[in-house]
């Protein structure tokens, strides 16, 4: 040890460490304790072959259970296809997502739902909608001179 | 040897760097302004001529003359003069001085030109498959080269030093210069590597395609630790100048080794945190990145007691009293050079705040490309790094100009102008994030900005960065006048701490290399290269786009 540290100063060295590892106590709780996650590897799409491979070649909402959606995707500059879904309040969506030019983004305020949109990966998020409302999804992240006006959004109607 | 002429052989390069890289401040934070303005819903692009009107053109060029040149720039000429100082030599090689300065500022010529001429709207970042003009990459990738003449330039003086005083412990100052640059170094591989072996060569046409993940990926592996390259030169000023600017000495020394080595291997494997939301890359690594990126808060964590101790000592031998008291003993009105640093420090402890959220991996989805991410970084490099080196400049220039400071009670307004903007900008932008506002976007016309919580935070950024604009004008007519009109002579010399206690027994191992970049690579190597290397091999490669 070397001889010229002070005491408080070593008292706040253990202190600051105990904090960092408390904090970090706190997101492993988040994370394995509600399963609260971030996107992980989910898989590959090649963006030359959206359109040919399923679900991305048929972008839009389907019905794959009771209150369940399943709302495939594709973003290009500076579109998100669809636009648009509507759901009643209550359902849970599984959002698809993939790109057939550059990086994008998806964003709902709001929610917790926040993607990249990398081409050549396929990027998966599920939110339950209760509140009837619009929900814009947003694209956040820059992807040429139209990024601003790339959104599109979810209504989700009372039942 | 006298100051004098210690300093002269590299007095050339330093200044002119500095004075560049004040330059490069004015054009970036003119855009700035445009920017803050934008999320108040003023729109002063249109009286711009075409191309400089687009708004994607400001915000390239707001990020490479800030992020990239303004920061590169002060950073070699001031960790010269710290080694140089520290050393009491000059650098061991002219040539390499010489080398370095031509290729940083060729380099950031040759990245300027296609952005101002709308073929390089990228943003800093250049995320590929948006596919800039080559030069754009190459400039950029000459300006990280300099970076590296540069840092071997200061190793060769350090080697220098140790044939002539062998046994001797390297003085503090060039210390921490050398850590910052073998930091930087490691650091700075990926994005190298990216430029070297993927976007230089695809943007000149020699490879048809990219991988978007992989480019982006070695991106984040430098650009964490960038912003420590930022960081660095303003705790060395922090650790080894400040506390003589107030009277006061060095708290202890050896933790102030410690926190500047352990930049070394904790900053690089943290890089995945700006990627949690990213598809391609698997729980496990990010998980690993976050426990880092929380290890590496650490080091600062001991410089919020290491540097306030340092100063409090300086603050009681100027009469102050009490617990919290001797604050006021501080010249926060008087002293310039010394307010600005302090004033960056209070940004800096917020944005420590801020940025433990950001890596805090679940909380990230609520922030994640929102405006509260640039509000956090413009704390952390507009607040706390450019206010300590504006602060520093005010002895720095009349060191190495031999001319006194313009009107120092103008320059103790410009620091606290700047820091209350700053405060404001800031308090508007992570209020945006939070409401959901995404970052780098024209706000004005998105037709999804219809939220009045929005607009309210909205003139926070504008106002913020208004007086921030005022401020920063403040400062180059204090430097201007400095240079060009100060008839008085300096009476300055570089500040520098003595410790409090003389250090008597410190492990060897605070006083080496080695030890820790051999720590580094070991870090890398498990948190990096196996993710490289699955992204790499098995992730699709794709064509480029120009969009704007």
């Amino acid at each position: 040890m070397a001889s010229d540290i002070d005491r408080y100063e070593l008292i706040w060295i253990y202190l600051c460490a105990a904090v960092l590892a408390g904090l970090f106590g706190v997101l492993l709780y988040s994370a394995f304790g509600l399963g609260i996650h971030v996107e992980t590897d989910v898989g590959q799409i090649h963006p030359t072959q959206v359109a040919t491979t399923a679900p991305f070649d048929q972008p839009g909402l389907r019905q794959v259970g009771p209150d369940e959606y399943e709302a495939v995707i594709v973003a290009r500059a500076w579109v998100f296809d669809p636009p648009e879904i509507r759901i009643p309040a209550g359902s849970t969506v599984t959002f698809k997502l993939t790109s057939l030019d550059v990086i994008h983004g998806f964003k709902v305020p709001r929610t917790g739902i926040n993607r990249m949109i990398i081409p050549g990966q396929i990027s998966v998020v599920t939110h339950r909608f209760d509140e009837p409302g619009t929900y814009p999804y947003i694209c956040h992240e820059y992807c040429g001179s139209g990024h601003h006006i790339m959104n599109g959004g979810i209504v989700v109607e009372p039942r | 040897m006298n100051l004098a002429e210690l300093y002269r052989q590299d007095a050339w390069h330093m200044r002119w760097l500095i004075y560049l890289s004040f330059a490069m401040l004015a054009v970036g934070g003119l855009y700035g302004a445009l920017q803050g303005l934008d999320k108040m819903g003023v729109d002063l692009y249109r009286y711009l001529p075409d191309p400089l009107y687009r708004y994607y053109l400001g915000l390239t060029v707001h990020g490479v003359t800030l992020g990239w040149l303004f920061t590169t720039y002060f950073i070699i000429a001031f960790l010269n003069l710290a080694t140089v100082h520290g050393l009491r030599r000059p650098l061991q090689s002219r040539r390499l001085a010489a080398a370095t300065f031509v290729l940083a500022v060729g380099g950031g010529i040759l990245a300027l030109v296609p952005t101002f001429t709308n073929e390089s709207s990228v943003l800093w970042t250049f995320y590929a498959p948006l596919q800039a003009h080559p030069a754009f990459y190459t400039g950029l990738t000459l300006v990280v080269v300099a970076t590296w003449t540069a840092g071997l330039n200061t190793y060769l003086t350090w080697r220098g030093w140790k044939k002539e005083h062998p046994g001797e412990r390297t003085p503090l100052m060039a210390f921490a210069s050398l850590t910052t640059w073998a930091m930087w170094a490691l650091a700075s591989a990926g994005v190298a590597a990216a430029m070297l072996f993927q976007l230089i060569p695809w943007s000149a046409g020699l490879i048809p395609q990219v991988n978007p993940l992989l480019t982006r990926s070695l991106f984040w592996f430098t650009g964490h630790p960038v912003v420590y390259f930022w960081l660095l030169p303003a705790y060395v000023s922090w650790y080894t100048m400040l506390p003589a600017q107030v009277g006061g000495r060095l708290f202890s020394e050896s933790l102030a080794r410690l926190v500047f080595l352990s930049f070394i291997p904790l900053a690089v494997p943290t890089g995945f945190h700006h990627m949690f939301p990213d598809p391609g890359v698997t729980h496990s690594v990010k998980l690993l990145h976050a426990v880092l990126t929380f290890a590496v808060v650490f080091p600062s964590l001991v410089t919020a007691f290491t540097v306030v101790a340092s100063i409090e000592v300086g603050a009681r031998r100027r009469g102050g009293k009490g617990l919290f008291r001797w604050l006021l003993a501080l010249p926060w009105l008087r002293d310039p050079s010394v307010a600005g640093q302090l004033l960056g420090m209070l940004l800096f402890a917020t944005g420590g705040i801020t940025g433990l959220i950001n890596a805090s991996y679940g909380m990230n989805l609520v922030i994640h490309n929102t405006l509260w991410v640039p509000g956090h970084l413009h704390t952390q490099v507009a607040g706390a790094v450019a206010l300590t080196w504006m602060a520093a400049s005010f002895w720095l220039v009349p060191l190495l100009t031999g001319r006194a400071l313009w009107k120092p009670k103008l320059a103790v307004w410009q620091v606290w102008l700047w820091f209350f903007g700053m405060a404001v900008m800031a308090r508007g932008m992570h209020w945006m994030g939070l409401a959901g506002v995404p970052r780098r976007v024209h706000l004005t016309y998105a037709p999804y900005a219809v939220f009045d919580e929005w607009r309210m935070a909205g003139w926070l950024v504008g106002s913020g960065s208004l007086l921030m604009l005022v401020s920063g004008a403040l400062f180059f007519l204090i430097i201007g006048m400095t240079v060009w009109a100060s008839k008085e002579p300096a009476r300055v010399e570089v500040p520098e701490a003595k410790p409090l206690h003389p250090v008597d027994r410190m492990p060897r191992v605070l006083d080496r290399l080695t030890p820790w970049v051999a720590v580094t690579l070991v870090l890398i190597a498990i948190a990096w290269l196996p993710s490289l290397y699955r992204i790499a091999t098995t992730h699709p490669y794709v064509s480029g786009w120009r969009l704007w």
